[in-house]
């Protein structure tokens, strides 16, 4: 599959029309205005390839119910040793209703002591938040959380 | 004016877990907001930040749009020695902002 | 849109229209941050993870940096601001003798810097604006509410009085309605404070940006589809004015985060 978003319409139209001659048709992907689960699932392969996902060690901590889906504090913590024979190599974190499925890649290492990181996320609406984390045996793990996203009651003009 | 707050305690024991706090001011435009006009907002948010104590990456994220404006990151490093730490933050359009704090570390 | 309507018209009809709700009771006040969840609250008390201490420390950079035509900065006349400034934030809007009327804090530091350091003006919610008073604000942290004890603003602050009582937009609603007659209520899943002024300039969640108690009141305002004061002008000041004295008492909370 190769990176079509650098091709002109009129080239495109021209590679539409030469490919269904040889009989390949082109997919041409407009961005979508929100993320579908095939993205959040395609997101989460492009990560492990076709290994196996195993449920547990990975806790994800985000308030049960948001006040506000524009800052979201987020905790992901993994049960790991850290040790430089047993410890968790980076912790992946996806959702499934955002525009993107990506939320944020944190590497890590013998060196970090702790699998744990906190930061501030962005909910578009109530979804299911996942964390994958690979070990450094190559496995991975996974944890997810159901959210509850409230908006604010009226809207505003920018200043 | 670029400014970053961040926190790493002054002192340790060698051998401790001890946190560092980072926040970094930075609108983290996600690129799908539009004008009242309909034109749409282009991305522009922080893509990379990492963390180096005497030159060696401890920790390292990759953020997306959905990490929130002024991102916030706290995480954890094992205190080894005395040194630096440097922080550095990379973007769209060029953006690049560093910061450093150094450690005392007791045996 | 309609149904939002229909719902504030709803809520109206409860109340059962007392004309002149009465104030709350100095006892009975509660800052905006009881009302939050436990983590907001978490990131407003941390002081490392505030994103409010952002604008705070650009104010103090702007506090000590050289300005204008005489090249002076706040601290060549006002030395250390965790002295000079502690508690004016507390007392602000302030009446101005020879303009005749009080000014809020943001149009001190303008006329600050148009008097004393022949400076151009900061514009309204403009970053260096938001960073000094968030700056200014945060020596009064902790410090009680004074505003509105001057004699000389009873007059002001009888306006200010009027307009937070005065129905207004297409919702015809006045201030009074929600934040004295429904607060601790809900309004769609978020719920009513008081609308106290204390925080003030603070991190608004959904403005994911400091903001001042002007741009909170102007949203406010066409939340309820009203034309909005305009920022610095005479209603406004009055407004804010008659806020903060209706909040006399309470803490200063600067740098405040909110919902």
């Amino acid at each position: 599959m190769f990176d079509t978003s650098h091709l002109s319409r009129r080239q495109m139209l021209q590679f539409a029309g030469g490919a269904a001659v040889y009989g390949a048709l082109p997919i041409i992907t407009a961005r979508p205005a929100e993320a579908t689960p095939a993205m959040l699932a395609s997101a989460i392969r492009d990560l492990v390839g076709e290994a196996t996902v195993k449920v547990g060690k990975v806790k994800l901590e985000i308030p049960p119910l948001v006040e506000n889906g524009n800052t979201v504090p987020m905790t992901v913590s993994v049960d790991s040793p850290m040790t430089a024979d047993d410890h968790v190599k980076s912790v992946h974190v996806f959702n499934e209703k955002n525009p993107q499925p990506n939320i944020g890649n944190f590497h890590l290492g013998p060196r970090a002591g702790r699998a744990k990181v906190t930061t501030r996320i962005r909910l578009a609406d109530s979804q299911k938040v996942t964390a994958i984390a690979q070990l450094s045996d190559g496995s991975f793990w996974s944890g997810s959380v159901d959210v509850i996203v409230t908006l604010a009651a009226c809207t505003e003009e920018v200043p | 004016m670029a400014s970053a707050l961040v926190n790493v305690p002054p002192k340790a024991k060698k051998g401790a877990v001890i946190e560092i706090r980072t926040l970094m001011s930075h609108i983290m435009e996600p690129g799908y907001r539009r004008t009242a006009a309909g034109d749409l907002v282009p991305r522009d948010i922080i893509t990379s930040f990492s963390c180096r104590f005497n030159g060696e990456e401890i920790f390292r994220a990759d953020l997306f749009p959905a990490i929130a404006a002024n991102p916030f990151l706290s995480f954890f490093t094992v205190a080894t020695e005395s040194g630096k730490f440097e922080f550095e933050w990379i973007g769209d359009n060029g953006f690049v902002a560093n910061a450093s704090a150094t450690i005392t570390v007791e045996a | 849109m309609m149904r939002l309507r229909r719902l504030l018209l709803g809520v109206v009809v409860l109340t059962a229209v007392p004309a002149l709700a009465a104030e709350i009771p100095p006892a009975e006040r509660r800052s905006g941050y009881t009302f939050m969840t436990w983590d907001t609250k978490a990131m407003q008390d941390d002081d490392t993870a505030n994103p409010g201490m952002l604008a705070v420390m650009d104010g103090e950079a702007l506090w000590n940096a050289k300005a204008g035509e005489t090249n002076k900065s706040c601290a060549d006349c006002h030395g250390d601001a965790s002295v000079s400034m502690r508690g004016v934030a507390a007392h602000y809007p302030a009446f101005d003798k020879p303009l005749g009327h009080p000014v809020d804090i943001e149009q001190r530091i303008n006329l600050c810097r148009k008097d004393h350091q022949k400076a151009s003006p900061f514009a309204n919610e403009s970053r260096e604006l938001l960073a000094l008073t968030a700056f200014i604000g945060k020596q009064s942290r902790g410090q009680p509410i004074t505003s509105g004890d001057d004699e000389a603003l009873a007059p002001f602050v009888a306006r200010g009085h009027e307009l937070f009582m005065q129905r207004q937009g297409q919702l015809n609603l006045a201030c009074t309605n929600c934040h004295d007659g429904n607060w601790d209520k809900h309004l769609a899943g978020a719920p009513i404070t008081q609308g106290q002024p204390n925080g003030y300039p603070e991190y608004r969640l959904e403005w994911q940006a400091m903001g001042s108690l002007q741009r909170r009141i102007r949203s406010c305002m066409t939340g309820v589809r009203a034309q909005a004061f305009d920022f610095g002008s005479p209603d406004m000041v009055a407004l804010e004015l008659y806020l903060m004295s209706r909040a006399h008492g309470m803490a200063i909370e600067t740098p405040a985060v909110r919902p």
